[in-house]
């Protein structure tokens, strides 16, 4: 009689990459329902295009590079970029934005560096970060929220609109983002850049009707729902707290210390948390395993640098919004964190006797 | 040197953390309800001679031989070893080569005996009162009877003891956190008092007056049984650790009780401290006591293939197919596996036909649905759910990476040496990557790797020093030469100054002396082969 040969452990804990992956795209929900809330069904047609243009994607890189096909729907990674990017990206954006990302995230980003887990940097932000250098107009299009727009699009609007860039009515999207007084309106955060470049004021800017509550109207509720989807997956452990908490202290700080020191020339901390992509970026996209330092403490440090660089790209730089640059330069610097964080491992620890650990 | 205030923490009980760890489901209940049961007699018994770190013993038996049980089988001096025993009486009817419970399956010397059912002893001689005994008679008796520690790694006790460097405590390890296993947890409801005095024996051979008991929080039967004992021995402080895997591994346990951890490549006696495990102590009190030699342990066996799960007292040497059916095995066909030890560090066997030895404390056959069998490797995504989990602090997913790049010094710098292969990192896997296999591959690699470094480094020397000696002896050999002729220049020149022979008849009477002489060599030749440069620097001075 034989037996079958295993090597230890022999005991595994049922959670498996498919698992991860599915709690990431559930604790997702909130966010999504909260953007489709305040700019419409768009963000529906985003997803499904992101989705299958992922997918198609990651199984011909598979068959190309000679991978059981299968495997692509079954770690669901590409889900999870794909839906990342579709979320990102203004909601109204033409149906060929999103399949030229998303092609290029999974394709150039992820399988030219060797596949799940190789990549160098994040797969959904440096696709936006190529849509975004590359479509400025497109990509910085956001919709109003609706309760600031003059028309009310239905489903069937929305989806006219994508796939051949004006309403069913005519309109197009630079008509659509006109407020009630005819005024194009941008995001909070452009607003601000806008209005701070004009040498106003915090407050001056803040009059503009976008601004209503407390960081702009929709952001603020956004922002709040992919924190609860961020916390869920922390208390699942899906995600530690170190990246996450790493990026909000580093921004929150240089935040606090430059609003202290001339509240009336800096974004306020509260409005940088609950504006732009900074809880999506904090608990989804800066926490993407792959492309993140490797032990806790370097974790951290990878969530300060890019919390700090978020703040520096808001206040200086060239871009709104600035989750993506800030990910991918941090991305960049993962080598010499991983170097320089090394955690002391059992019996080094100087002196090794009477230690108080 | 330890701070006062970690002596003061350590006696106040202070209970430590280790880093990481997981909780895996225990499954202790399927085997530790009943009690440890007697194995009958097998018909015959396989005892291989290496059962322990250390080198072979000496064989002292011969084929057809009658042994009794408790017999030695083989001899080895204190630090060279251990000897083995006869389990029970009968004929010795094989010594060679045979399969070893290994995790490559792989064949080393054994003893076969076949059991004559009578199961006589060798007489014993035992001591009421240990401490009028020398310290090395003690540490003659542990070796004697073959005592290697029983919790896993088979060290010979009495080596460990040997040490004689002060230590702060010794400690007694009752942990058993594998899950699963409860061969201590019913050693030590059964026989506390006996494990405790065997403590004392091993407390007073370590030269020290302060031992802790450690116990898994999961074991509260246990706990009482000891605890009622240790009344009896103020020597002693018991600790109850919270259940968490490994907690029972040598490091993470002494971490958890003292704060301390043994510097890496170091040992627990380097930072004052000593580490048995319950069954060695009960061992250890048997050989003393009663002059037992160790011929039988406590093995659980267990999983959901086997209908009658418990502890036994198995005969070292027992095959495992008869212990197997003791216990009712059904195999469940292909996917079956059997595996000694517990889930998380045990190796699967091939067949039944391997003994149980000295460090065999449990055989785990599981069903499928219990312990499913691993699934197919996916790619890492860094999740760092190994980092997390890893008592050791090391970052297991750089490991992996690093030894599948075949990156050995990028693994000497992550430390892979330090890794103690307690498996929780593959536990927390959700790629399933076996991340030990790939550790314990590695380290093999690395270790070869020196060896063959070590081997070619003694090769190069010896032939530095043998073209070196080749050298000097030719050099040596002209010098000579350059000496002989000049002496013969100035005897020629002596002769004619002299106004003696013509030199010319002095070369004839020489080669004539010469061929003499050869003749006379190859007489002797078998004797002076090595002479050849002597006599051409004979004749030469000639």
């Amino acid at each position: 009689m034989t037996f079958k040969l295993a090597a230890s452990p022999h005991a595994h804990q049922r959670r498996t990459t498919q698992q991860i992956m599915r709690w990431v795209y559930l604790a997702l929900v909130p966010g999504v329902l909260t953007l489709m809330y305040f700019f419409g069904w768009g963000v529906l047609w985003q997803l499904a295009l992101a989705i299958v243009t992922a997918w198609v994607a990651e199984a011909a890189c598979m068959a190309l590079r000679g991978r059981p096909i299968s495997s692509a729907w079954r770690d669901h990674t590409a889900l999870v970029t794909a839906v990342l990017l579709a979320i990102s990206i203004p909601g109204m954006a033409p149906w060929w934005l999103i399949v030229i990302g998303t092609a290029f995230s999974i394709i150039v980003v992820k399988h030219v560096y060797g596949g799940v887990g190789q990549n160098i940097f994040n797969p959904a932000m440096a696709g936006y970060v190529l849509l975004l250098v590359s479509f400025p107009v497109q990509m910085t299009s956001w919709p109003l929220p609706q309760s600031l727009a003059q028309f009310d699009l239905s489903f069937w609007d929305t989806t006219v609109l994508i796939f051949s860039g004006y309403t069913p009515a005519g309109y197009s999207m630079e008509q659509l983002r006109m407020g009630v007084d005819g005024l194009t309106m941008a995001t909070p955060l452009d607003s601000l850049r806008t209005a701070l470049n004009h040498q106003l004021t915090i407050s001056e800017a803040l009059a503009q009707p976008i601004f209503s509550g407390l960081a702009g109207i929709g952001w603020q509720w956004i922002n709040a729902a992919f924190l609860l989807g961020g916390l869920v997956l922390l208390k699942v452990r899906v995600i530690s707290w170190h990246i996450p908490g790493g990026m909000l202290l580093g921004l929150l700080i240089p935040a606090s210390i430059a609003w202290l020191f001339a509240p009336d020339q800096s974004v306020s901390p509260l409005m940088h948390l609950l504006s732009g992509a900074t809880m999506l970026g904090a608990f989804f996209i800066a926490t993407d395993p792959v492309t993140a330092a490797t032990s806790n403490r370097g974790r951290l440090y990878f969530g300060l640098l890019i919390g700090f660089l978020v703040f520096v790209i808001r206040t200086w730089g060239g871009y709104p919004d600035a989750v993506a640059f800030a990910v991918l330069l941090a991305n960049m610097t993962v080598p010499i964190i991983d170097k320089y964080s090394q955690p002391t491992a059992y019996g080094h620890a100087s002196g090794g006797r009477g230690g108080q650990s | 040197m330890p701070t006062t205030a970690n002596l003061k923490e350590i006696e106040a009980g202070r209970i430590w953390t280790f880093p990481g760890g997981i909780h895996p489901p225990e499954r202790k209940e399927l085997s530790n309800t009943v009690p440890i049961a007697q194995l009958p007699l097998a018909e015959t018994y396989t005892v291989p001679l290496k059962q322990h770190i250390g080198g072979p013993a000496e064989i002292c038996v011969s084929v057809g031989e009658r042994v009794l049980r408790g017999q030695p089988l083989s001899k080895a001096a204190l630090g060279q070893g251990l000897p083995i025993h006869a389990p029970t009486s009968g004929t010795v009817t094989a010594i060679g080569p045979g399969r070893i419970a290994h995790p490559s399956a792989m064949a080393d010397i054994v003893i076969r005996i076949a059991a004559d059912g009578k199961d006589e002893s060798v007489p014993q001689q035992g001591l009421t009162d240990y401490t009028q005994v020398s310290r090395a008679e003690l540490l003659e008796r542990i070796c004697m009877a073959g005592i290697a520690g029983l919790g896993g790694a088979g060290f010979p006790t009495a080596q460990k003891l040997a040490l004689q460097r002060p230590i702060d405590y010794l400690i007694i390890n009752g942990v058993e956190c594998e899950p699963y296993i409860s061969a201590d947890d019913r050693l030590m409801r059964e026989h506390a008092a006996t494990i405790l005095d065997g403590a004392a024996i091993l407390l007073h051979l370590a030269g020290t007056t302060k031992g802790l008991v450690a116990i898994e929080d999961n074991k509260p039967e246990a706990i009482a049984a000891m605890r009622e004992v240790l009344a009896d021995y103020p020597q002693f402080s018991l600790r109850v650790v919270p259940t968490k895997y490994p907690s029972g591994g040598e490091k993470q346990l002494i971490q958890l009780l003292t704060g301390r951890q043994v510097p890496s490549k170091g040992l627990p006696i380097d930072i004052g401290l000593v580490m048995q495990n319950v069954g060695t102590a009960f061992a250890v009190s048997r050989a003393i006591r009663h002059g037992e030699a160790l011929t039988e342990r406590v093995v659980t066996v267990t999983g959901e293939s086997v209908q009658k799960p418990g502890n036994y007292w198995v005969r070292i040497g027992t095959p495992v197919a008869t212990l197997l059916q003791q216990a009712g095995f059904v195999s469940e066909g292909e996917q079956q596996r059997v595996i000694m030890g517990g889930p998380m560090m045990g190796f699967t066997l091939p067949d039944l036909d391997v003994p149980v030895v000295k460090i065999t404390n449990c055989l785990l056959i599981p069903s499928t649905q219990e312990l499913a069998p691993a699934q197919q490797e996916m790619p890492c995504i860094r999740c760092g759910a190994c980092a997390d989990v890893c008592p050791a602090q090391l970052l297991p997913q750089q490991l992996q990476w690093l030894a599948k790049a075949k990156d050995y010094d990028g693994l000497e710098q992550q430390n892979l040496f330090d890794c103690i292969e307690c498996g929780a990192c593959a536990y927390v896997c959700p790629s399933e990557i076996p991340l030990v296999h790939y550790y314990r591959k590695a380290k093999a690699e690395i270790r070869n790797l020196a060896r063959e470094k070590a081997k070619a480094e003694v090769a190069r020397e010896r032939f530095e020093a043998r073209q070196e000696r080749l050298e000097r002896e030719k050099e040596e050999r002209l010098e000579r030469h350059r000496k002989a002729a000049e002496a013969r220049k100035q005897a020629q020149a002596e002769q004619v100054a002299a106004g003696g022979n013509d030199p010319q008849d002095a070369v004839q009477a020489a080669i004539a002396r010469a061929k003499a002489r050869k003749a006379a060599q190859q007489a002797a030749a078998k004797q002076a082969e090595q002479n050849s440069e002597t006599s051409s620097a004979d004749e030469d001075k000639a």
